[in-house]
């Protein structure tokens, strides 16, 4: 199976080589710089920001941005170079000359002492759409923050911090190795730390669930980070190697010469990476970081939702796909999917408004990872771009709300919004259909094709196991449809339910703008099909799949084909049913939720605590961790202290010792050698009168001395 | 006459000498102090020169350091002298007790 991805066969070759040329063509020897550019230019920004925005005019708000912008024209610009090649082969590196950076490093298990490692630009059609949707959503976010954050007390200090961010994403997207992605995995989990936590270092009102949030949203990820590592270094050891390309011919090799029988090591290194990516993207049973993360201010909850870090996880889990043993990618099928029902569940008890979307995004993270386990690669990408497009949309419109609500964020108090924010209800409504999975808007493409590769894998693996991704992702899909509906009546139908959302007003046009361009984007980002309207209806010809294609295709073109119609009239049907309660709750008003919660009673509390998930890890991990360090410390103080004091101490008192010997013995003896010579020199300096004559008395005493000696010998 | 009378006069010379030397107040009393003593010590030399042992007659070896003596004084004197002129035009006195410069 894998073989038919890696190697060219014979027949291909001929085209393969006249795809590079006309890649070739359409790519300038100084492709390399421009698409170092895309990552170096926000990072430029973040080094003049980070020294000198603070005096710069408008706290250099403009410079992050506008390099933001110029980077995606970049972006967009190589991309749709790439998009009119149309050759799912595509790679740089086979058309034009890429820079290469090598690392020598000593290894002291080789003779020759020294051990390279080199890194380079990976850039095919994932990375190409990928760097663009990052690219063009990151401008748009820092476009936003221009107006939401206008007024915070550390402004210069988000916006370098915004473009650190955006440098790591995009840096991430072109890396073609695990380690140089790995380093910029991890400059994103710092910069996740200090966004969400961006509120609690304020300077007038420092907000301490903003320093928890980002406390627990590191934390949560450094578990995934460490498994990651732990995965590459697996991989690194096996294979001494961590560039994607030469991984994937490497484990083929090895299953290839295991007779086609994967290592459970293999499996286990798999599972290990995957979770990295778990961490990342918030999947059970790390996902509890991202709801906290709400506690940041929107534009970075934007950020990480569409953009960036959750993006990073699923694109992880895409490259790592050829590396996945089909046992890993049942794990990641299966986590893809619980996560996308579970997350959906909860979505429907909370009224944050931004909760219900930080839910919405943890499950739609699960149909695209669910899409890649199932085998569904080019599938799960599609689904991160459109989601990128319409969750973005979402939290900015979310952002426009709580802005014009004056920071009010639960959604039982506002209402009625419809005919105050026009331009945010439009572009909320617009993505909502899309995440609901309605034909024509950009969700439905792509939710269609994953809950078909779903049905696809469960058919060709048969049994009971690999029939649940598709089952989960089905009801998973009613449900989302059901409260992302909720969220939209609440919000902006009836009447306003407090005071705050009767003053509601429209956001100015930093923020209205990136909802119109993302609201479009949000219906036509799945299949542009304004110059074919009817083409909108019939499954197959998005942009995406036909640009990217799977590694692995597991059924025929013909039961392909049945399962796809058979997905999208489940998925429809789901969407539907899905509006249809909605409007019954919260439009029409024939059915009272309060009243169904009542019913529920214990089991409604259990969802609208998150399963109290919350409540176990403090009561395992966190109070686990507590003890154990605890007791560290005691054993520290006690120990450790009590060795290093009773040494201090006796050095202190050899130290008094020999000082007093030294001021009494030493010193004594020389004092005494000097003033017993000045007391001498005191008592003979009288003999030195000056006057001769009695120098004259003293020659002549001691002539009659000497004469006394001589003639008597007296002495 | 006894070399006792001799040595008795020079004895008597030296004590002369020497008190000047000791106690005078004048600096050229102190020199001539130091002549008579010198003179003293001539006078020994000159006597027990004239009453040497028998065997030794033809030897003059006493008078012949007196001569000696005699010059050493004479050129002592001058020099002395030169200095006690310096040290009064120096100190504007020649009181032994005043020039105690020395000291300290």
């Amino acid at each position: 199976m894998l073989a038919s991805l890696l190697q060219h066969g014979a027949g291909t070759a001929g085209h393969a080589a006249v795809a590079a040329g006309a890649a070739a063509e359409a790519f300038g020897p100084a492709t390399a710089g421009w698409l170092l550019a895309v990552p170096l230019l926000p990072l430029a920004a973040w080094v003049v920001q980070i020294l000198v925005g603070r005096w710069l005019p408008r706290q250099g708000d403009w410079l992050p941005t506008g390099a933001m912008g110029a980077a995606a024209v970049i972006a967009i610009w190589h991309f749709v170079k790439v998009l009119a090649l149309h050759d799912p082969e595509f790679d740089l590196a086979a058309a034009v000359e890429l820079p290469r950076w090598k690392f020598f490093f000593s290894d002291p298990s080789l003779t020759t002492g020294l051990a390279g490692f080199s890194a380079g630009i990976l850039y095919d059609n994932v990375s190409a759409a990928l760097l663009a949707m990052v690219a063009l959503v990151s401008f748009l976010v820092h476009l936003f923050s221009v107006g939401y954050m206008q007024g915070d007390s550390r402004y210069n200090v988000f916006f370098s911090n915004l473009a650190l961010f955006t440098f790591a994403m995009l840096a991430l997207v072109i890396s073609d190795n695990l380690l140089f992605f790995f380093v910029f995995w991890e400059i994103m989990g710092l910069c996740s730390y200090l966004l969400i936590g961006h509120l609690a270092a304020d300077r007038k009102e420092p907000k301490m669930s903003a320093a928890w949030a980002s406390m627990k949203a590191f934390m949560t990820t450094r578990i995934g980070d460490i498994c990651l590592f732990i995965g590459m270094m697996m991989m690194w050891k096996a294979f001494g190697t961590l560039s994607f390309r030469e991984l994937y011919a490497a484990v083929e090799a090895h299953v290839a010469g295991h007779g086609g029988d994967w290592s459970p090591w293999l499996t286990g290194a798999g599972i290990m990476m995957f979770l990295g990516a778990v961490g990342k993207s918030a999947q059970f049973p790390l996902h509890v970081w991202l709801p906290d993360a709400m506690e940041g201010p929107t534009p970075v909850s934007a950020m990480i939702h569409a953009a960036t870090m959750v993006a990073a996880g699923v694109y992880l889990t895409a490259r790592i796909y050829l590396l996945l043993s089909p046992t890993a990618q049942l794990v990641v099928a299966c986590v893809g999917g619980f996560t996308a029902l579970f997350a959906a569940t909860i979505g429907i008890t909370q009224f944050d408004i931004k909760k219900v979307l930080a839910w919405s995004t943890i499950s739609q993270l699960g149909y695209m990872i669910c899409a890649i386990g199932a085998g569904g690669v080019a599938a799960g990408l599609f689904h991160m771009l459109t989601h990128a497009f319409f969750k973005a949309c979402l939290f900015l419109g979310s952002g426009s709300v709580i802005h014009g609500c004056h920071h009010e964020q639960d959604m039982r108090k506002m209402g009625g919004l419809r005919k105050k924010m026009p331009i945010t209800y439009l572009a909320m409504l617009v993505s909502t259909l899309a995440i609901s999975g309605v034909p024509l808007f950009a969700g439905y493409y792509s939710k269609d094709t994953i809950i078909a590769k779903a049905l696809e894998r469960g058919l060709a693996e048969g049994g009971l196991i690999w029939a649940l991704p598709f089952w989960l992702l089905v009801v998973a899909a009613a449900i989302t449809s059901f409260y992302m509906f909720r969220l939209i009546f609440m919000t902006f139908h009836g009447r306003p339910r407090a005071h705050c959302s009767e003053h509601a007003h429209e956001s100015p046009w930093t923020m209205t703008v990136p909802l119109i361009v993302l609201g479009t984007l949000a219906v036509l980002g799945g299949k542009f099909w304004l110059l074919d309207p009817l083409g909108a209806f019939s499954a197959g010809g998005e942009w995406f799949t036909e640009l990217v294609h799977d590694p692995v295709h597991f059924v025929d073109h013909e039961t392909a084909h049945h399962a796809h119609l058979t997905a999208m009239g489940w998925s429809l049907a789901a969407a539907g049913g899905g509006i249809f309660l909605s409007c019954l709750f919260y439009l029409w008003r024939r059915l009272d939720p309060a009243r169904v919660a009542a019913a529920l009673g214990a089991c409604y509390r259990l969802v609208y605590d998150k399963y109290r998930f919350d409540e176990l890890y403090l009561a395992t991990v966190v109070r686990g961790s507590l003890v154990v360090s605890h007791l560290a410390a005691w054993l520290d103080r006690t120990f450790v202290d009590g060795l290093v004091n009773a040494v201090g101490r006796i050095m202190a008192g050899l130290g008094t010792a020999s000082a007093a010997t030294d001021r009494v013995v030493v010193d004594g003896a020389v004092n005494f050698v000097g003033e017993a010579t000045a007391a001498a020199g005191q008592r003979l300096r009288r003999l030195q009168t000056g006057r001769i004559q009695q120098y004259a008395y003293f020659t002549f005493a001691g002539a009659v001395v000497l004469a006394a000696v001589v003639l008597y010998r007296v002495f | 006459m006894e070399l006792s009378a001799y040595l008795a006069v020079a004895a008597l010379l030296f004590l002369i000498g020497l008190v000047m030397v000791a106690a005078r107040r004048n600096l050229i009393y102190v020199l001539m102090g130091l002549e008579l003593i010198l003179n003293a010590a001539n006078l020994n030399l000159v006597a027990f020169n004239r009453f040497r042992p028998e065997g030794m007659e033809g030897h003059l070896d006493g008078q012949i350091g007196a001569v000696f003596v005699i010059i050493l004084a004479a050129a002592e004197a001058a020099i002395a002298l030169a200095i006690v002129l310096n040290i009064h035009s120096l100190f504007e006195t020649i009181r032994p007790d005043d020039i105690d410069t020395l000291k300290d």
